[in-house]
This record gives C-alpha cells, sequence and structure tokens, in this order.
C-alpha cells in the first residue's frame, strides 16, 4: 500500500511542478495547492499506513496508529491554507493592480 | 617608542591643515606644511652616525596583542636612507608646491592633507618590521596616491589616471598581503626581522615559491615593472610636485625597498633572480625605448622612470647572485646592490629636478607637448641649466652623478656574463647587450628631452602664454637638486659610506659584518676597460640616433596599437563593466519561470545522483500494508481529479477538480485512522474552494482565450525528474528505517501525564503547544495581511492621484 501511495505521490508532485511552471499566475496558485496536498500525504505515508487503529484511547484498543505525523500534517494543513489564502488575494490584486496574470508579462521595468 | 610616533607625525598635521587653510588666508598654507618634513629630515640625519656604525633602533607600539600585530619602527641602513630621501625631497616638493599652486584657485587643503598622508604612509612602508603594518601603509601608500592623481578631479583624464592606477597596485597590493600572509605562516612570526633570521630553514617550504611570487607581483606593479607599468603614463595627470615626489622619487620605489628588504629571505631561490633581473631588465629597454615616442614632458619623464627602475630592479637581481656563489666578497656581484643603492639615489636627484623643470616649463609657457616647445633656452636659462644636468645625469654623462651608477650597473652586467649558474653562462651574454641597448635609448631620450625643449627655434605663436622664467621660489628645489646631482659626482665615496653601505648591510646580511667592511670604492676613472668602450659606444650610437630622430620615429607607427598595453588594460576593463554584465543578464532574465526552472533542475539532478553515487537506494515490500480494492479507486480518483486541474480548459473547472483532489485526500485520511485529519481537512478544502470561486470570480480567464495549458517539453521532463526525485527518495526512506517512531511514549504518558485520550490533540496543545502557537499566528498574519492588502489598495490609489 505505501509503495502505490508513494507512486501516487509521485504523480501528484510532477503535475504540480508543471502547474507551477506554467506561466500563468493562476496555474501556479493551483500547483501550490497540489503540492502541498501531496506532500501531506506523503509525511502520513512514510510513518507507515493502517497499523492500528484510531489513536483515541477510549474509542479504540492498542496497537495505535502513529499520531505525531498526525499532529504534524494538522499544523501543516492549516500553515498551507493561511499562505494559499494569502497568495490567492495577493493574485487577485496583482491583476487589479498590473491588468495581467501572465507571469512574463510582471516583470521590472527594466525589461520592458 | 618614539620612532614610531614619528611616523605618525605628519597624519597628525594633516588635521590642522584645513584649519589653516580657511583661517590663516594671507599665508600660503604649503609653508606651515614645510615645517614637518624639514623637523623629520632633521631627525633623522641625526641617527645617520648611529646607523653608519651598525647600530639598529626599533621601536614598537601594540596595535592588536592578542593577534601579535603592532607597529614596528625598524630603523637601519636601508630604511634610514628611503626615510631621508622621503623627508628630504618631501621638503624640496614642498617648498616647490607653494609656488606652483596658487593660493587662491587651489583646494590647497586638500592637495597638503593627501600629500602629508602619503608621506606617513611612505615612512611607514620603509620603517615597518611587521607584515602586517607595512602592507596598512602599503595600501595607504595607494589611496593616497589614487587622491593626489585625481585631484584635479573635474578632469576625465585626472580621474581615468587616478583609477587606473588604483586598480593596478590595489591588485599588487593584495597579492602582496596573500604573500606576507603566507610568509608569516611559514615562518610563524610576522617579524621581517626574525624571517631573516630563520631564511635558510624557510627555503624548503612548500608555500616559498608561491608567497615569493605574489610579493613579487605587489613589488612590481607598485614599481611599475612590465607590464604593470601603464598606470605610471597615466598617473601624469597629477599636479607636478606630485608626480616628482610620488611618481619618480619616492612611492614608485617602494617595490624596489620591498625587493631590496626581503632579498635576504629568496635570494637564494632561483626564481627570484630570474623574476627580478629579467623583468628589471626588460622594463628598463621597454621603458627606454618607447621614451622617445612620447610628446608630453611629463610622458617622457614617466616612461625613463618605469626605465630607471627596472635598471634599479635588475641590479637587486642581480645582487641577488651573490647569495649563490662562494666567496661572494671576492665577485663582482658585490657591486651589484651597491649600484642598485646608489642608483636609487641618484635617480631621485635627477629624475626630481627634471619633473620640476618640467612642472616649470609648463607653468610659465602653457603646455608641455615638446613639439611646439623648443628655443626656451635663452629665456630660461635656469631651468635650462637644471634641466641639462638632470638629463646628462640621467644618459650617464661625466662629471655627473649617473655616469657613476652607470659604470657600476655595466660592470655587475658584465659580470651576470661569466657567471655559470642556471643555465646564465649560455644566456647570458644577452643580459650586457640588453643593457647596452637600454643605456644608448636613454641616452637618446635625455637628449631629446632637454634639447627639443630648450633649443631650436622658439614658437611663440604655438605657446598659450609668453614664455619667461620662472620665479626664483620655484627654482630653488630643482637648483638643490641638480647640485646635489654634480656633488655627488665628486664625492662618491661619503655618499657611498655614510647611506650606500648600511643599506647593502641590510640587502645582504649574510656577507658583511659590518657596513665599513664592504670593500668597494666608487671611482670616476677606472681605466681602459669593457665598461668605458661600452660607454664610449653609448654615447657615439645615441648621439646619431638623436640626430636622426625624426627618420626613425615613424617606427614606432609600425606597431603601436596591439603593442600597446594600455588597449589591453582598456579591453580588460569594458569586460568586466559591460561583457561580464552581459553575461549575467543571458540567465538572470527576470522571469521566475527561468529561476524555478534552474532550481528544479539543480534539485534533481543533486538528489539523484547523491542517491546513486552514495548508493542510498533502496527499495523493500516488507512490512507494508495490504491493498484493497475501494484504495485503489481512490488512489484512481485522485489522479483523475489531479489531471483534470491540470488540463481542464476553464478555471471552474480546475476548482472543482482541486476540491475533488482535497476531499479525497480527506477520504485517504479516514481510511487510514487520522480522523482529526479528515475533518479538518474536509473543512478547510471547503473554505479552500469557497475562497477559490470567490477570488477567481474576479481573476481573468485561465487565459485570454481559456486554453488548455500548452505543452512544453522541457517543462515536462523538469516536473518528471522532480516527480522521480520524490518518489526515489520516499521510496528508499521507506525501505530503511533505521529507529523507532518515539510515538511509543505518547501512547503510554497520553492519559497518565497529560489527562487526555485524543494522542493528537493532546500532542498538538500540551506536548507540542509551541507549534500550535505559531500556526495561530501564522494564520493571523495571513488575515491581516489579507485585509492589509485589500484596505491599502485605496490609499495607494488616493496616493497616485496626487502624484499625477
Amino acid at each position: 500500500m505505501e509503495t502505490l501511495m508513494i507512486l501516487l505521490i509521485g504523480v501528484l508532485i510532477a503535475v504540480a511542478t508543471y502547474l507551477i511552471l506554467s506561466k500563468n499566475l493562476i496555474r501556479v496558485i493551483l500547483g501550490t495547492a497540489v503540492l502541498s496536498h501531496a506532500v501531506h500525504l506523503l509525511i502520513l505515508t512514510i510513518a507507515g499506513v493502517k497499523k492500528g487503529n484510531v489513536p483515541l484511547l477510549e474509542e479504540a484498543e492498542a496497537p495505535y496508529t502513529d499520531a505525531l505525523p498526525q499532529a504534524l500534517i494538522l499544523t501543516a494543513i492549516v500553515i498551507s491554507f493561511a499562505v494559499t489564502a494569502f497568495v490567492l488575494v495577493l493574485a487577485y490584486r496583482t491583476y487589479q493592480s498590473n491588468g495581467t496574470d501572465d507571469l512574463e508579462g510582471l516583470r521590472g521595468p527594466e525589461n520592458e | 617608542m618614539v620612532q614610531v610616533l614619528f611616523i605618525f607625525i605628519p597624519i597628525i598635521a594633516a588635521i590642522f591643515i584645513p584649519v589653516l587653510f580657511k583661517k590663516v588666508r594671507g599665508i600660503h598654507t604649503g609653508w606651515f606644511v614645510l615645517i614637518v618634513p624639514v623637523v623629520l629630515a632633521a631627525i633623522y640625519a641625526s641617527y645617520i652616525s648611529r646607523v653608519m656604525h651598525g647600530e639598529t633602533i626599533v621601536s614598537k607600539v601594540n596595535w592588536v596583542p592578542s593577534l601579535d600585530i603592532s607597529f614596528i619602527s625598524y630603523i637601519d641602513g636601508l630604511s634610514l636612507l628611503f626615510s631621508l630621501l622621503i623627508t628630504g625631497i618631501g621638503a624640496l616638493v614642498v617648498l616647490y608646491s607653494i609656488f606652483y599652486l596658487d593660493r587662491t584657485r587651489e583646494q590647497l587643503h586638500n592637495f597638503y592633507v593627501y600629500l602629508l598622508m602619503f608621506m606617513s604612509a611612505m615612512l611607514g612602508v620603509v620603517q615597518s618590521d611587521h607584515l602586517i603594518s607595512l602592507y596598512l601603509f602599503w595600501e595607504l601608500t595607494s589611496i593616497s596616491s589614487f587622491l593626489l592623481i585625481g585631484y584635479w578631479y573635474d578632469r576625465d583624464r585626472s580621474r581615468f589616471g587616478a583609477l587606473k592606477s588604483m586598480m593596478i597596485t590595489i591588485f599588487g597590493g593584495l597579492m602582496m598581503l596573500g604573500g606576507f600572509i603566507l610568509l608569516s605562516i611559514m615562518g610563524e612570526t610576522y617579524s621581517i626581522r626574525e624571517l631573516i633570521a630563520q631564511a635558510p630553514t624557510l627555503v624548503s617550504h612548500d608555500w616559498f615559491t608561491l608567497s615569493l611570487v605574489l610579493i613579487l607581483l605587489g613589488a612590481f606593479t607598485k614599481s611599475a615593472q612590465f607590464p604593470f607599468y601603464i598606470w605610471l603614463p597615466d598617473a601624469m595627470e597629477a599636479p607636478t610636485p606630485v608626480s616628482a615626489y610620488l611618481h619618480s622619487a619616492t612611492m614608485v620605489k617602494a617595490g624596489i625597498y620591498l625587493v631590496a628588504r626581503l632579498t635576504p629571505i629568496y635570494a637564494s631561490s632561483e626564481i627570484w633572480v630570474w623574476l627580478v633581473m629579467g623583468v628589471g631588465l626588460f622594463t628598463l629597454f621597454w621603458g627606454s625605448f618607447f621614451a622617445v615616442k612620447q610628446t608630453d614632458l611629463k610622458g617622457i619623464l614617466a616612461f625613463s622612470t618605469v626605465s630607471q627602475l627596472g635598471l634599479i630592479m635588475s641590479l637587486l637581481g642581480a645582487g641577488a647572485v651573490a647569495f649563490h656563489v662562494d666567496q661572494a666578497q671576492d665577485t663582482v656581484f658585490k657591486f651589484a646592490a651597491f649600484a642598485a643603492i646608489f642608483h636609487l639615489i641618484n635617480h631621485a636627484t635627477f629624475k626630481g629636478s627634471l619633473f620640476m623643470i618640467a612642472g616649470i616649463v609648463d607653468h610659465e609657457t602653457g603646455t608641455r607637448d615638446i613639439r611646439k616647445l623648443g628655443g626656451l633656452m635663452s629665456l630660461m636659462p635656469i631651468s635650462f641649466t637644471v634641466a641639462a644636468i638632470g638629463s646628462f645625469s640621467m644618459a650617464g654623462v661625466p662629471p655627473f652623478n649617473g655616469f657613476l651608477s652607470k659604470e657600476m650597473f655595466l660592470t655587475s652586467m658584465l659580470a651576470i656574463k661569466d657567471f655559470n649558474l642556471f643555465a646564465m653562462d649560455t644566456w647570458g651574454t644577452i643580459f650586457p647587450i640588453v643593457a647596452w641597448i637600454a643605456s644608448v635609448f636613454t641616452f637618446v631620450y635625455s637628449f631629446y628631452f632637454v634639447f627639443k625643449t630648450f633649443t631650436g627655434k622658439y614658437k611663440p605663436e604655438l605657446l598659450p602664454k609668453k614664455a619667461h622664467e620662472a620665479p626664483i621660489g620655484m627654482l630653488i628645489s630643482p637648483i638643490i637638486l641638480a647640485a646635489l646631482v654634480v656633488i655627488i659626482f665628486f664625492i662618491p665615496n661619503i655618499i657611498g659610506d655614510v647611506f650606500v653601505k648600511p643599506a647593502v648591510l641590510a640587502i645582504q646580511p649574510f656577507l658583511y659584518d659590518s657596513a665599513s667592511a664592504i670593500p668597494i670604492h666608487v671611482s670616476a676613472w677606472h681605466g681602459f676597460n669593457t665598461e668605458l668602450f661600452m660607454t664610449i659606444g653609448i654615447f657615439i650610437v645615441g648621439f646619431l640616433l638623436f640626430l636622426t630622430i625624426p627618420k626613425w620615429q615613424k617606427l614606432y607607427k609600425i606597431a603601436p596599437d596591439w603593442l600597446s598595453l594600455n588597449r589591453l588594460y582598456d579591453r580588460f576593463m569594458t569586460f568586466l563593466d559591460k561583457d561580464l554584465n552581459f553575461i549575467s543578464k543571458l540567465y538572470m532574465t527576470g522571469s521566475i519561470r527561468n529561476y524555478l526552472v534552474y532550481m528544479f533542475s539543480f534539485i534533481v539532478v543533486i538528489t539523484i545522483s547523491t542517491l546513486f553515487v552514495k548508493d542510498a537506494f533502496s527499495f523493500s515490500m516488507e512490512g507494508t500494508a495490504p491493498i484493497h480494492v475501494y484504495e485503489i479507486i481512490l488512489i484512481l480518483v485522485l489522479i483523475i481529479s489531479t489531471i483534470t486541474v491540470l488540463l481542464s480548459k476553464s478555471r471552474l473547472t480546475a476548482i472543482i477538480a482541486l476540491g475533488a483532489v482535497g476531499y479525497t485526500v480527506a477520504l485517504f485520511f479516514v481510511i487510514f485512522n487520522a480522523p482529526d485529519l479528515a475533518l479538518t481537512q474536509l473543512v478547510i478544502e471547503t473554505v479552500s474552494v469557497a475562497l477559490f470561486l470567490l477570488a477567481f470570480y474576479h481573476l481573468p480567464k485561465l487565459s485570454r482565450h481559456e486554453e488548455r495549458i500548452r505543452f512544453r517539453l522541457n517543462n515536462f521532463i523538469i516536473s518528471l525528474g522532480v516527480g522521480v526525485m520524490v518518489t526515489l527518495v520516499a521510496l528508499s526512506a521507506q525501505s530503511q528505517k533505521l529507529v523507532p517512531s518515539i510515538t511509543e511514549y505518547y501512547k503510554e504518558t497520553v492519559n497518565t501525564l497529560a489527562g487526555g485520550g485524543n494522542i493528537v490533540n493532546v500532542i498538538l496543545v500540551d506536548y507540542r503547544g509551541f507549534d500550535t502557537l505559531f500556526e495561530i499566528t501564522v494564520l493571523s498574519i495571513a488575515g491581516m495581511a489579507i485585509l492589509g492588502m485589500i484596505k491599502l489598495r485605496l490609499s495607494r490609489k488616493e496616493n497616485e492621484h496626487e502624484n499625477k
């Protein structure tokens, strides 16, 4: 299962990279979103999946799944959400100020 | 203690110069300045008798004791001679500048501050026994020389000359610093005296040759040796007193001093002998040959300085040969070091006076162009006399001091011929021949300088000013120097005993016990020998060449440009400035995509190659969980929705597909037994999609025509590479786990220590609560930033309106 998951993550990351290399600002943001999904899954997978029950003492019996990566991912999800929200508004503002979402068009005055 | 402070007297005096210049407008500031070199010269003169008897005067002031860095003033024959030159000629130059520079029109406070700064620096160079403080003063001479060359900073040529000399001498200075550091590591001391004492053990060290070459680079750049002489002719844009002082008598001799000072350490190396002598001789020839091409009086003198410095350098190289022969006292090489120092004194006297005359001619006629000058002999008789004395001495004509040093030079070069060590017996014949040809050209340009200026036809229509004799104040200094030129000829042995022999003792300390033991007696007449016939040959051929100058001067036009090193320097500077800029613009395109391509490619290449070079890749399926059908379905859903994000034409499809990706990830969290993650992921994904929809409503369409993403092969290869890289690293990491997880501890203590049942939540708020604290901070900062971006828009727009 882990091997299969890693292959899946590889595909996700390849797609995310391709999106990030696009010259369209929106696609870059979509790419970062996909990238963060891939990384979250990767953290979970590396720790090993389905090795036990849900990590709740009263609800389930030992053995439990590793809880530490879950805590890390929870932090990561929130942070990537904050960053995505910020970048989205930034893209929105960029488009309003410059009238373009083409990254090749967004350069310093020197190159124009 | 006290002697070290003497070095700083000029720089301390410099502090008061601007005040005196501003407050005492009636008196030329130079008169106040004059006190400093005169007093210092008197002080140094009082050491003469002590140093003559072999005494050395050492004093020390600690600077950085913990790093063993200090100012050490070490006065022996060599440094005393230089100190006297610096202060003595300094006094004459200051006196000359009082009449040369106008009190009302020139910014005298700048001039004298720079000049005094230079004087301190130069005294520091020649007296320092500590390598690091020597370097400090060395660079201070470069800086003050830069300031003095650019004194008339509103002229383009001045700024160009200042920059050029700065670039070249600082380059050499930095190389020299490298050499010094190597030297101090080899000898484990910074003190030159202690290094000389352990010279025999240094030779076998690995870094010996490297430090030798680096230090010689410093000496050659400073002393304007081939090919670094090119800054000196351009430095002639400085006021003439500066040219006379810095660029003929003192600063350019700093390299000579360094070579002389370090001779006891390095002379036992063949490379040293060859480099110093070879470069010196070639510079001698090159400088003398190209001096005749110049049309500017100061240009002639600049090339002549280059050439004479080459002569002194080659003599020092020949003096180093004495370290290679047994019974050096009986050989003729003992002459070389003596001749070098003797000529150094002579050169300082006659070149100083010649520069001052060139300045007088410029001052009184308004031009230095030799083609416009002529027939000034009757108008400026005193200047002519001084110029003639200086030039004849430079040409090596008796009864002037240049004759004596030229004879000794020829003797040394003839001696090289008979010296059969490291292949000199086969090549040695070249040395006297080159020396002879160079002397012929020296003769030619000396006559060219004096006779083209002062004889011939007077051309008043070409001169900006009506020519007349200079004021007496301006003439005092050159007259004193010219008088010295003659006096030294008649009393060479007094000069030799008092100044030269103690200096030679410092250069060749292993050969003699004391200065008086040096068995050299200079005589103007030494019988009919080879040197005399060579000199007669020089006079005859030189005179014939001088008469026919107009006929063969065209030679210079055959290959003038590509032979010139200036062209190479200019090309190099353009390369640094424009071409390198062009090259960096080739890859610094300003496009984020390009930079991302660089980053991704390097990460992929470095990671994958490390993985295989270190043989770190491994793959095993051991201990993995079983696969169920619904999981495969989820994986397919995830892949399909991701591809949809990639390929969708419209942004709405892309957002919805991205939402599908997020929800599928949440489902994965469910089957991987992570309920908190699944919960958070569902909520966050919902909010994100809402946010995306909100923002995208205002954003443009994916592109103007809602195109699909364009296929680009290199992007595809790079993203494939990144995907493969992550997969390989993850597989390796998954297949080889070295230590067990620390979660066992959390599991066991979550109830007893933290009193909770949800391990994930307890980790978040109890075990690792700091993560959560700052994650909250991140969220609030993002919120404030978003608010700021939306609010600030309004105020900025208002500002834009105001600006318009």
